[in-house]
């Protein structure tokens, strides 16, 4: 992590919240900030990316704005994670994707449909296209061939993963190292990420915008997380059947993959929708102004993932499937290509985050008693 | 936005825990109440947005306290701190009623971190607030905001016009503007008078401008001064105030818990003139620290140095300032603007001084002395020698003053004739005296403020309702 002015302020407000430590019961940020006297920039990154930005510490601090110290820990350590994002991306060249990252998401979502659409035309005659060609099976790859979707996914999300992997792994490594990560560091991180546990003070939930706690941001994100992993365990299923079971989609309403995809696609959009329409409420000093375009684009792609998933349901026996498929397919492919570029990479090194933050959790704090 | 035309039921004049204690309960037993801060809403709370946790006697394990602190080591602990400076019915009192605070304070909102997690060993004797003491402000004006308390912030009590032991009407200024409200009782929870260095230099002359005032400036003090000048009985010493060791870098207000320092014990201390001036081993820090705020107000220029070497440096809790660090002791004298060469003596001579073949504990008292020293280090002593050095500059940091009115039972405020006045309520640290006359133990003043506010919001309502 390079020292930047972003880097160089975390720093001075870590040193404060040190000396202080009221808010250690809130989170995971301030226990291990009092495993440490000196912050490295790697230490300071890892901080950045243990904040979930549920507010607490914002709310509860004797030293936040208009005190002369000013300290906004959410806002500084968002700073320093927004820099975190492209300072670990791989290949390098890419990093620039972070700057303006609202524009980038959105401008490959617009490519990603655009694509999908000239080469299912391309493929199709348009009467092939636009015709109704019921639920038989094997319908959907009529109009975009099973290949073709399986060569363009492996690809992107196989490049995707590496790149996430990649990221990771600069990540650990700024961080300095830590002794070996065993079984059970590995559960109490994989139980902190699946039920956020350090995102609302302490249990009580979020300051969204004001000193009331509340968990709508929890619960929000819950639905569109565990939304994407049914829609997720949906495409899964639907995989199986189709390779090993010899049962091509599309498959009845009241079928394993389409009723994962349902209920997942109606809670990634509940989600979605949801958070967004915080972000329009929330209180905008312990956040930072300029990452909301990135935010919001991720939001709204996952959105439309959802949202054209059910009408791509709803209309699959009409001959408005082929477009319903191909705009679904084409933010499924942005999605992939701009996974290593996007907020998504923040589950990537939040979870790294956390796994660290168990590996270091027996140690104990310096000073004090 | 608060009607200030009509007649009160309960006016409080604060804005800190004891004030919000006092206004909840009043309006909790039907009171309609206005709540009077003289901070701006960004700093409402007074002292109580610096503190972290309440002092709780408990005969048995709860969610929040450890093991069990009961009467009579509370008892005794008061007794000991205060020299017996302490009213012993008010101080029991205040002590039974402290273990039964938990469920309203909890229903008011108030968060507590789990007990066996705080920073400090104080896990058995006292319950710490989930992001300390303006998290437990803010979740007070929550519920008094929703209960119906009428809040005026930026608005400051000037004078309570007393007839016959009773108030009558209450001048303010709203937001700089003179005004009269009127409320058929009065709760004063307005705080000593510390952040009031006019008044203080009074007792301590110039050497004000070299103190450090830890918590809010706006504790100026004025309602206790206006109270006293109309027949009020006055408890405490207006000379004393509660002094500590803090970094000298402090800001002159509100720094709160992070400018304190831990280093003393485990270093050496000098003044402006590079001389040592009291055993800094004296005993375990929490101990102590009250005692080096006067220390270092008696030295010249109320200042002094504390120096360290890289062994001691990683045994005592960062200051917010950075420690000023160099190879040489010399350097480090140059950088504090002390005589190296005087710098260089007394570390050498203490370094002599030091018995040799002791083993160094900073766990516990190690026994550890220097022999023919004036004074002596009575524990932790080891040669200050291996670079880099660390040296901290400290100042005499003012938590609160102990002059206080005098209360009964009920916190009605007494009169100097003994009686009390008619409708005149008072919790915290305006009243804090009549119990805590001398010395401080760590989260009493909280303490203090909620069974009184209690107490005082109760009796008020009452009173007024009748």
């Amino acid at each position: 992590m390079q020292e930047t002015d972003a880097v160089i302020n975390a720093r001075r407000e870590m040193e404060i919240c040190n000396a202080c430590r009221y808010c250690e019961g809130f989170c995971a940020v301030f226990p291990a900030v009092e495993l440490r006297r000196e912050f490295s920039a790697g230490d300071l990154s890892y901080l950045a990316n243990l904040c979930h930005g549920c507010r607490g510490c914002y709310y509860a601090c004797q030293y936040s704005p208009p005190h002369e110290w000013g300290i906004n820990v959410p806002k500084a350590l968002a700073e320093v994670r927004a820099e975190s994002y492209a300072e670990y991306a791989w290949p390098k060249p890419l990093a620039s994707m972070f700057n303006r990252n609202g524009t980038v998401v959105s401008l490959v979502a617009a490519l990603g449909i655009a694509v999908v659409l000239i080469l299912s035309m391309l493929l199709n005659s348009p009467g092939n296209f636009f015709g109704a060609h019921g639920t038989a099976a094997d319908s959907f790859y009529e109009v975009i061939p099973l290949w073709a979707m399986q060569v363009v996914a492996i690809l992107t999300f196989g490049f995707s993963l590496v790149a996430l992997a990649m990221g990771a792994r600069n990540f650990w490594r700024d961080a300095g190292p830590r002794e070996k990560i065993g079984p059970t560091a590995i559960s109490v991180a994989l139980w902190d990420v699946l039920t956020l546990k350090n995102l609302g003070g302490g249990g009580n939930g979020c300051n969204d915008n004001s000193e009331a706690f509340s968990m709508r941001r929890r619960h929000l994100h819950h639905a569109m997380f565990y939304g994407f992993l049914l829609c997720f365990a949906a495409t899964t299923v639907g995989f199986i059947y189709h390779s090993f079971l010899g049962w091509p989609a599309p498959y009845p309403f009241v079928s394993v993959p389409v009723l994962l995809g349902t209920v997942g696609g109606v809670l990634m959009l509940v989600g979605t929708v949801g958070l967004f329409a915080m972000k329009l409420v929330d209180d905008p000093l312990p956040s930072v102004r300029r990452l909301l375009g990135g935010d919001v684009a991720l939001l709204m792609l996952l959105a439309m993932i959802a949202l054209t998933g059910l009408v791509l349901l709803a209309v699959r026996a009409t001959g408005a499937m082929g477009l319903a498929m191909a705009i679904h397919l084409g933010f499924i492919l942005a999605f992939f290509v701009v996974l290593p570029y996007s907020k998504m990479v923040h589950g990537v090194y939040r979870s790294a985050a956390l796994l660290r933050r168990a590996v270091e959790r027996n140690m104990k704090p310096l000073g004090g008693e | 936005m608060p009607d200030r035309t009509k007649t009160y039921d309960v006016l409080v004049a604060g804005g800190g825990n004891a004030a919000l204690c006092a206004a909840i309960t009043a309006r909790q037993a039907g009171a309609s109440v206005l709540l009077v801060e003289s901070a701006p809403k960004a700093f409402r709370g007074g002292n109580s947005r610096h503190t972290r946790n309440l002092r709780a006697m408990h005969d048995q394990p709860n969610a929040v306290l450890t093991d069990a602190y009961k009467e009579d080591e509370y008892w005794d602990d008061l007794l000991r701190v205060t020299g017996g400076n302490t009213d012993e019915a008010l101080a029991r009192m205040t002590i039974r009623a402290s273990s039964g605070v938990f469920g309203w304070m909890k229903d008011a909102g108030v968060r507590f971190q789990p007990s066996l997690t705080g920073t400090l060993n104080l896990g058995r004797t006292n319950a710490f607030f989930l992001g300390g003491g303006k998290a437990l402000v803010n979740a007070y004006y929550l519920t008094a905001e929703r209960l119906g308390v009428e809040i005026l912030y930026d608005t400051e009590v000037v004078n309570m016009n007393m007839e016959d032991g009773a108030v009558r009407s209450i001048d303010i200024t709203y937001k700089g503007f003179p005004e009269t409200v009127h409320a058929r009782c009065v709760v004063a929870s307005s705080g000593g008078f510390q952040a009031n260095l006019d008044w203080m230099r009074e007792y301590w002359g110039d050497a004000v401008d070299n103190f450090v005032i830890r918590g809010t400036p706006y504790n100026r003090g004025r309602v206790l001064k206006n109270l006293l000048s109309q027949g009020v009985a006055a408890i405490g010493d207006p000379t004393q105030c509660h002094a500590v060791a803090l970094d000298a870098r402090a800001p002159k207000f509100d720094g709160g818990i992070t400018t304190r320092l831990d280093s003393v014990p485990y270093s050496v201390v000098v003044n402006r003139n590079g001389d040592r001036f009291y055993d800094e081993g004296e005993d375990v820090w929490p101990k102590r620290y009250a005692i080096w705020g006067r220390l270092i107000a008696q030295q010249p220029g109320q200042i002094a140095y504390s120096i360290c070497d890289s062994k001691a440096f990683p045994l005592f809790m960062p200051s917010v300032f950075p420690a000023i660090k160099a190879d040489t002791l010399e350097e480090l004298a140059v950088k504090m603007k002390l005589d190296p060469g005087k710098v260089r003596e007394t570390i050498d001579g203490f370094n002599k001084a030091v018995k040799p073949g002791q083993i160094f504990d900073n766990l516990k008292l190690d026994g550890n002395a220097t022999a023919g020293l004036t004074p002596n280090k009575t524990n932790w002593a080891r040669s200050v020698d291996k670079p880099p050095y660390y040296g901290y500059p400290l100042r005499p940091g003012i938590t609160f003053t102990y002059l206080s009115v005098k209360v009964n039972d009920k916190a009605q405020v007494l009169m100097d004739n003994g009686q009390p006045a008619g409708n005149l309520f008072a919790s915290g640290e305006i009243m804090s005296g009549n119990i805590l006359g001398k010395g401080y133990l760590a989260g009493f003043g909280m303490t203090i403020g909620t069974v009184f506010g209690r107490i005082a919001g109760q009796e008020a309502a009452r009173r007024a309702r009748n």
